[in-house]
């Protein structure tokens, strides 16, 4: 038992171990691989629909990764900040607002068919800053009443907040404010504006490569914020909180600030890819904003491995691949082949719920652990084993 | 613990607010929404009838929040861990009941001592089967976990949640489904000082109280209910001292699911609706409950979710029962601000 666990530990810790150059090359080879992708593919099927969904996810997930990867602080309510970078988008690139400035409408960097409408339509950069600004302060405000608290009440609390901005937003079209409801309720603010940057053509529904170059360069961004804050004095800092608060704080580790950079940056990346979902899906609907959501997200972190990066990248994507493409299209009719009668689909969140439980029980450092992690599972295991070993040893004479 | 992590050189005045706030602040909170409306039902009506009214369809209802929030409580006392599955649980609850009476041929005709027996069996079918459900689900999902990172107990409870929600989703489909009406739950039974008790309300006191009094007096008085204290105090001097702490728990899940059983059952009749949603609201109601009353503290769970029950019923009636939800979870966070422990708790580890 004892050998066994212990050379399940270092063949998987060697497997790892790739030398510096190898590693180097097998990122920049997977980034290719990445941008030159939709060039094989149609731009109009449903793969790249698919890709560019999963790739907005993988921003999603890299942003939860911050909160409950790097610091340590369960939040099972980040749907929220999914949902006020939605919102964000709606606001202010929709025909929402229609009464804005008398009905004529205001523009801000705006061309190609928006320009002409009435509502708020401001450029999708623009859009971005915004969404970003909302929910790092949401994800400072929800922080805030945590900041005494620790594990479970943490992941309550958040819970707690999710589901209120979920409320708000299916019952704000009961709200009315300066003339215009809150939120457009399930039906939701739709159409939305399409992406317009500067010097390129207005993009269409019709073709889906550029939204899929602007979702990766959007994980790219993600990817270089999170590897530059996990080595930083910060990131430091999240993981030393995680591990241990009372010798962090005691260590000279300012817990406020820490902890609520924690929610502001997780929380921003949320902001921008529901901004980029908003815009993408066309509508923003109370719907989307689910509970289920929330752990869709952190089923991700928790396949890949809860702070390792690459791992939450492949977690994001092999999840959001199963959730679009293999539940609806491949095994849907499973069930009916074999003689039962139900959609698969309907169970796609006992499949995560089942998916959560098998890998926490069977490998719970996620399917690219994260060194410090593993090495902390591990040994912890092999430490046991060693104390066991021992105490046999001295009983016998 | 907070103590540590802020900063200890308070002015005093700052620190006698917050010692008052901490105080006062959590029962202020809740007495905003039956004063208010209170003094509203006042000036319109001239009498307080309608607040009444709200606050014994409170009781009732919270009745059943103040048995799921005990199994919320037990557990939490005994391992730490906040059992998610556990409003689904009690969904399931309902759902056996209402399988296991329409099976035995209960119908709203069945003559008074017909029915009494059936809904007794019914009770304990439904109690049994939870308790043990609760039990296999700590076999299954927690147990292998006990000496991981908090973290991932956490996370299987919420996967568990979610597949038991499939199982409700896959028994009885997707949507409300109404059931027969059996106890003829909005009749009247009395009429006091213009407050009218249903035929709903006796039975969810009914159930309740008897049920409550059983368990507190097992947990005081039985050897294994001593056992169960002494495991929630220090499960390794439990352990030193011969309690057999696997068991130990195993009973917490199963004595936990089988009040969820129950309030599975006394739902499904006061409401005559179930639907394989309905756990995770409740779930987080009774949670709410449960933090409220001071976790880990039985006699704060029934008194919480007695409250909860209170604070649903007015916003039901009268801010819009789609607004409930986030009310109540707006008084979970505002409890969290003002006091952790909630309002007959110690300090906990996790909470301080």
């Amino acid at each position: 038992m004892t050998a066994a666990t212990a050379a399940a530990g270092s063949s998987s810790r060697r497997g790892l171990d790739l030398p510096r150059g190898a590693r180097i090359g097998l990122a920049v080879a997977a980034i290719l691989a990445g941008a030159l992708l939709p060039l094989f593919v149609d731009g109009g099927g449903g793969f790249i629909d698919d890709a560019t969904v999963a790739l907005a996810y993988v921003v999603m997930a890299l942003g939860l990764n911050i909160i409950v990867g790097f610091a340590g602080l369960l939040d099972l309510g980040y749907v929220a900040f999914f949902a006020i970078g939605a919102y964000t988008m709606g606001y202010f690139g929709s025909l929402f607002h229609i009464t804005a400035n008398h009905g004529k409408g205001i523009h801000i960097l705006v061309s190609g068919p928006a320009a002409n409408l009435p509502g708020i339509h401001l450029n999708f950069l623009i859009i971005i800053v915004l969404a970003i600004v909302a929910t790092t302060i949401a994800g400072m405000v929800i922080g805030l009443p945590t900041l005494r608290l620790r594990g479970d009440y943490i992941a309550i609390v958040t819970l707690a907040f999710g589901e209120i901005v979920q409320r708000i937003a299916i019952n704000g079209d009961e709200i009315k404010a300066f003339g215009t409801q809150l939120t457009a309720g399930r039906q939701g603010i739709t159409p939305v504006d399409k992406i317009d940057l500067p010097f390129l053509a207005p993009f269409t529904s019709l073709e889906l490569r550029p939204w899929y170059w602007v979702a990766f360069a959007l994980v790219l961004i993600a990817l270089f914020v999170n590897f530059r804050l996990r080595d930083s004095r910060l990131g430091r800092a999240w993981i030393a909180l995680r591990e241990d608060e009372v010798a962090a704080v005691s260590m000279g580790v300012p817990l406020v600030k820490t902890k609520l950079l924690a929610y502001g940056t997780g929380a921003a990346f949320g902001g921008v890819s529901g901004a980029f979902l908003g815009s993408y899906l066309n509508t923003v609907n109370a719907d989307q904003f689910q509970f289920s959501f929330s752990i869709f997200v952190l089923a991700m972190i928790i396949l890949g491995g809860l702070g390792s990066i690459w791992g939450v990248v492949v977690g994001a994507v092999v999840l959001s691949f199963i959730n679009n493409r293999l539940i609806p299209d491949v095994l849907n009719d499973v069930p009916a082949k074999i003689g039962l009668n139900f959609d698969l689909t309907e169970l796609s969140f006992g499949i995560f719920g089942f998916l959560l439980v098998i890998m926490m029980v069977l490998r719970p450092e996620g399917l690219i652990p994260e060194r410090r992690r593993q090495i902390e599972l591990q040994s912890g295991i092999e430490d046991l084993a060693v104390a066991e070993e021992s105490v046999y040893e001295a009983k016998v004479p | 613990m907070a103590a540590t992590s802020l900063p200890a050189a308070q002015p005093r005045a700052l620190r006698a607010v917050r010692k008052f706030a901490s105080q006062y602040g959590l029962i202020a909170v809740l007495l905003i929404m039956p004063v208010a409306f209170g003094i509203h039902d006042l000036r319109s009506e001239g009498d307080l009838s309608r607040l009444g009214n709200n606050l014994v369809d409170g009781l009732s209802n919270g009745s059943i929040w103040a048995l799921v929030a005990i199994g919320y409580t037990l557990v939490y006392g005994i391992v730490e861990l906040i059992n998610f599955a556990h409003g689904e649980v009690f969904m399931l609850g309902s759902f056996v009941s209402a399988g296991f009476f329409g099976t035995i041929g209960l119908t709203a005709a069945t003559g008074v001592p017909g029915l009494v027996a059936g809904l007794v069996l019914t009770l304990l079918v439904s109690m049994i089967a939870l308790g043990v459900l609760n039990v296999m689900i700590e076999r299954v999902a927690y147990r292998p976990l006990r000496n991981a990172p908090k973290l991932a107990p956490l996370i299987t409870a919420v996967g568990f949640s979610f597949i038991l929600q499939n199982v409700g989703l896959l028994w009885r489909g997707g949507s409300q489904q109404g059931i027969e009406d059996l106890i003829d739950s909005q009749k009247e039974l009395v009429n006091f000082v213009g407050l009218s008790i249903t035929h709903g309300d006796m039975l969810a006191i009914a159930v309740t109280i008897p049920l409550v009094l059983a368990m507190t007096a097992f947990i005081s008085r039985s050897r294994l209910g001593k056992a169960m204290r002494a495991t929630a105090q220090d499960p390794d001097a439990a352990r030193l001292m011969g309690i057999n702490v696997d068991t130990t728990i195993s009973a917490t899940f199963l004595l936990g699911g089988m009040l969820a059983g129950a309030a599975g059952l006394i739902y499904a009749l006061y409401q005559t609706t179930i639907w394989y949603f309905q756990g995770f609201t409740a779930g987080l109601i009774a949670f709410t409950a449960a933090v409220m009353g001071g976790i880990g503290n039985i006699r704060g769970a029934v008194l919480g979710g007695l409250i909860i029950g209170g604070i649903q019923q007015i916003s039901d009636n009268r801010i819009g029962s789609e607004w409930t939800p986030a009310i109540v979870f707006a008084y979970l966070v505002l409890i969290m601000v003002f006091k952790p422990s909630g309002l007959l708790g110690e300090q906990t580890r996790e909470a301080g």
